[in-house]
């Protein structure tokens, strides 16, 4: 911590008058939420709902504007490790208690926030205005989630935009961002209720949120829907089969997964908005490293797991004639992930370490047995009750690990602990951006000057500067490529950039500037 | 086994350490009374500023160096005898030596004024710099203002630093342009004019006469040579560049000059005793290169070379093509092969800077032959590999000009300005591209 030994204070860094009354503005509006959660009976809810979101929006946009207009362009980190909300201080705490409390309020007591079955209360009926605007329905918990959701992200977004707004790569980002999820994470979804009647039913489906992030994807309730809901519904569920199996590995290979992760996810749209206040809270020791390798592929390997259980429960034995039965699919999943197994191990070995060959090795055959137990002792598919498998991942990741950690903590560990720690999607496009695919961040020659601002702001925990001061070009199974090592950077040493896989990993050992032999010498033993 | 002993975490030493660990087994020590650790010297106005930590310009953790059984000491050394090969701290211990490595680094110059020694009058080099300021100017009503002496980078990085706290700045720049006597004058006014638009008073082509203290001994005002005027003040910056940090080497008969003079093999009139980094002092520079550069990658190339030597495999000091980078409040500054301030003899300068007055590029260029020299460029990166190949195979500044977008390292979808650039140079020059 820097310092302050000042008998006065520092006022550095204190909010402008504006800024404040922006700040008053902003929690006047989330005073109002809080007087409906407490179940205060506003008379016309659709203008209350209106002046609280409103003031929101307003709020951030005004405190926004004030914070960055009286600055020329560029990076402005100015104060991030003196001021207390922004470097894990009293605030700081407190909207990550507030935050998580709200998560836990949210997951598991809904009611609370007034869900009824019939008739709303509460915070809940304050959205039914606006839920009933857009889908026809009443407002459920995930309705007002949602909408807070976007608000924050299209919002924080503005912020994003005009703190960067020299940097095109940024902005054109964070467009993207508040794209996909004003549009297809919420006005695209809710639209499509409209289209549902009595004969005519398709599930909620937010198009770009894509299995296994969306674990509950192919779950029965879903596939029987899109089924009954005829051919729109059979396209749905081949886009959702097509999203994982076809479209990101294609992307993937590309682009880098920094096509998904930072421009279009809705996690990482949060991250990188409302989340960009503390990305440089992130854990940068090589421990939080060997951790987040082990927990991320455990979780992966878990969706696996349960999603093949979940789909095998449902599907038949073959007595209906349907060609995908229980044996057929099982016996499909194995062959898949033999076939990546065996592709990685194959063409890939030499850029493994070796614990990750290990871990490989040993999920790879704990599964097969798994799978063979099932077939030769008839014992249940992987050993507990699909029931169990889905309702603890449920629980365990998808509420408590995205939601609870991964956002009420961004103000103490950083805005991406879930994409680095717990997200199965970000572990398979790591997994094929570190062996297969174009992206990679260049370094320039031997300009780096060992200075840290990259790795201090690399939301995902990367030591960037480990390999810039080495001249070696950072290929990350984590990176999401967001591009603010590169802004930071004061001497434009990285550069994120799409090329050909030859030479993508260039390890120098002597960098470019001393004599040439002595490069050759060193780098080619 | 050897025991080498380096004076100096900074970048030079600490890469010849990791490298002498990478081709040895030799025991190394590593001295510094500056800091346990390693840490980014460039990296100092960060903390000030509040962008970083400490702990975030420590370029390896800790555990590092004794993983890689890299001893290290804190202790200043206050006397060097090559004799005994002993080393002499400031508490009066020693330690045998088989190889040293000097690597002390530099110390911000004094140019004698009056009053230089007051409180509140300081450089900014050394962590201990850094925590003094942040005692002298941790805001600005302890600080209501400052004076920076010398255009310099850290001069400049100072005056970054300071407004970040909203302390108003006077910046006395010896020079008619900042940094003129590198910069080509288009791209010194360019960084004239944007210190400017961040609110620094920049007095060009003054000097400093003396700095006044108050009866606590502490600086209260500056008088300016040319005008006689009073600047009231509670920081004086000095920032008129740096010299080697080499006093405690008087009288121990390794050979110094401005630094400590070494061979192309970095190594000094004693056979077991090297210097490199900042304090050494080529006593056959390469090139244009000075005899003595304070540079952070000449000091981690140096570090390089010295380690071949010394695990065995003898080799000269040969640094490539001069590049280099900065930054100048929000400007980017890269620089690759020579660009002077004024055209040598033979040589000449293209200009193109862009209308916002915060982009530009000079290139130098052999006027007979059209030889590409060097280039700068302010706002727009550049790709140093491909500098680098295009110097070595002597590109004509029409081909350099031509192909300008293979060299571009801007980040994606950033606007380009190749084609303006060669459009101006078109019709500057009365030839096609």
């Amino acid at each position: 911590m820097a310092h302050n030994i000042s008998a006065t204070g520092d006022t550095t860094y204190a909010l402008s008058l504006q800024q404040k009354l922006a700040t008053l503005l902003g929690f006047v509006g989330l005073f109002i939420l809080t007087l409906a959660t407490f179940n205060t009976s506003f008379p016309n809810k659709t203008l209350w709902l209106t002046l609280s979101l409103g003031a929101i929006c307003v709020g951030i946009t005004w405190f926004s504007v004030n914070q960055y207009q009286n600055k020329t362009a560029g990076i402005k980190n100015d104060g991030v490790y003196i001021n207390a909300f922004t470097s894990r201080g009293f605030w700081a705490w407190m909207l990550g208690i507030f935050l998580t409390g709200f998560y836990i309020v949210l997951y598991f007591y809904p009611q609370y926030l007034g869900l009824r079955e019939n008739d709303n209360t509460g915070l809940i009926a304050l959205f039914d205005p606006l839920s009933k605007l857009l889908s026809g329905n009443p407002a459920s918990q995930w309705f007002v989630y949602g909408t807070l959701y976007t608000i924050a992200i299209v919002f924080f977004g503005v912020k994003f935009i005009y703190k960067y707004r020299h940097n095109h790569y940024q902005r054109l980002r964070t467009f993207s961002v508040m794209f996909f999820q004003l549009g297809f994470a919420f006005l695209i979804p809710e639209f499509m209720m409209r289209l549902n009647s009595e004969s005519f039913a398709l599930p909620y489906y937010d198009l770009k949120n894509i299995w296994p992030l969306n674990y509950y994807n192919f779950e029965q309730y879903r596939v029987d829907e899109f089924i009954s809901a005829g051919s729109i519904g059979i396209a749905l569920l081949i886009f959702g089969l097509a999203s994982i199996f076809i479209i990101t590995p294609i992307l993937t290979y590309k682009y880098g997964k920094r096509w998904y992760c930072s421009w279009v996810c809705g996690c990482g749209g949060l991250a990188e908005t409302a989340g960009d206040s503390f990305r440089h809270l992130s854990d940068k020791r090589l421990f939080a490293w060997k951790v987040e390798r082990w927990v991320v592929h455990s979780v992966l390997v878990f969706v696996v797991l349960m999603t093949t259980a979940v789909v095998y429960s449902y599907l038949g034995d073959g007595s209906k004639g349907y060609w995908l039965t229980r044996d057929v699919f099982l016996i499909g999943v194995a062959l898949l992930l033999t076939a990546v197994f065996a592709g990685v191990m194959i063409f890939k070995r030499n850029e493994f370490k070796k614990d990750a060959f290990y871990g490989a090795t040993g999920y790879f055959i704990i599964i097969l047995v798994l799978i063979g137990l099932h077939y030769f002792q008839g014992s249940q598919l992987f050993l507990f009750e699909t029931e169990t498998l889905r309702s603890t991942y449920g629980f365990l990741i998808g509420s408590i690990f995205a939601g609870v950690i991964g956002t009420g903590f961004y103000p103490i560990f950083g805005n991406r602990v879930w994409c680095r720690m717990g997200c199965p999607m970000a572990a398979i496009l790591g997994f094929q951006q570190r062996l297969f695919s174009k992206f990679r961040i260049t370094t320039n020659g031997g300009q780096c000057i060992s200075c840290g601002n990259c790795s201090t702001y690399c939301e995902m925990g990367i030591d960037v500067r480990a390999y810039a001061q080495k001249g070696e070009n950072i290929v990350r199974s984590s990176c999401v490529g967001c591009g603010i090592c590169a802004a930071v950077c004061p001497r434009g040493v990285l550069k994120l950039e799409n090329d050909s896989m030859k030479g993508r990993i260039n390890s120098n050992d002597v960098l470019l500037g001393n004599d040439v032999d002595l490069m050759t010498l060193v780098n080619e033993k | 086994m050897q025991h080498i002993v380096i004076i100096g975490n900074g970048i030079a030493g600490i890469t010849a350490a990791r490298h002498i660990r990478k081709l040895s087994d030799n025991k190394i020590t590593v001295i510094s009374g500056e800091t346990d650790y390693f840490f980014s010297r460039t990296a100092l106005m960060y903390i000030y500023m509040g962008h970083m930590n400490y702990e975030h310009t420590k370029p390896y953790e800790d555990w590092f160096w004794e993983k890689n059984r890299i001893e290290l000491k804190k202790a200043w050394v206050s006397k060097v005898t090559p004799e005994e090969n002993k080393l002499t701290f400031a508490n009066g211990e020693t330690m045998h030596y088989d190889q040293l490595i000097i690597a002390s680094g530099s110390k911000y110059n004094k140019f004698g004024w009056p009053g230089q020694d007051l409180k509140g009058v300081q450089g900014l080099y050394s962590k201990q710099d850094l925590d003094l300021l942040e005692e002298n100017a941790p805001n600005n009503e302890v600080c209501k203002h400052a004076v920076i002496v010398g255009g310099g980078l850290i001069g400049i990085e100072l005056a970054e630093m300071l407004s970040t706290r909203k302390i108003p700045v006077t910046f006395l720049v010896r020079e008619h342009n900042f940094w003129d006597n590198v910069l080509p004058e288009s791209d010194a006014i360019l960084i004239n004019n944007h210190i400017k638009e961040h609110h620094i008073d920049l007095r060009l082509g003054v000097n400093l006469k003396e700095i006044l203290g108050d009866e606590n001994g502490r600086a209260h005002a500056v008088i300016v040579e040319e005008t006689g005027e009073e600047i009231p003040c509670n920081l004086v910056g000095l920032t008129a560049g740096v010299t080697p940090n080499i006093d405690f080497l008087k009288d121990s008969g390794i050979e110094l000059g401005k630094g400590v003079k070494v061979n192309r093999y970095l190594k000094t009139n004693i056979e077991n005793i090297y210097a490199i980094g900042d304090c050494a002092e080529q006593q056959e520079p390469t090139g244009n290169r000075k005899p003595v550069e304070a540079v952070w990658y000449t000091g981690r190339m140096m570090g390089e070379v010295v380690a071949q030597t010394i695990c065995g495999n003898n080799m000269p000091y040969k640094p490539g093509h001069w590049f280099n980078s900065a930054k100048f409040f929000d400007i980017e500054y890269q620089t690759y092969g020579w660009v002077f301030s004024k055209p040598n003899e033979g040589e000449s300068h293209f200009h193109w800077h862009h209308e916002d007055g915060k982009k530009g590029i000079t290139i130098c260029y052999e006027t007979q032959s059209r030889k590409f020299l060097g280039i700068n460029t302010f706002g727009i990166r550049l790709r140093h590999e491909v500098l680098d190949r295009w110097l070595t195979e002597g590109k004509s500044v029409e081909d350099v000009v031509a192909n300008l977008h293979q060299a571009n390292f801007d980040p994606e979808f950033y606007k380009r300005y190749e084609k303006q650039i060669q459009q101006e140079f078109t019709t500057e020059q009365k030839i096609n591209v």
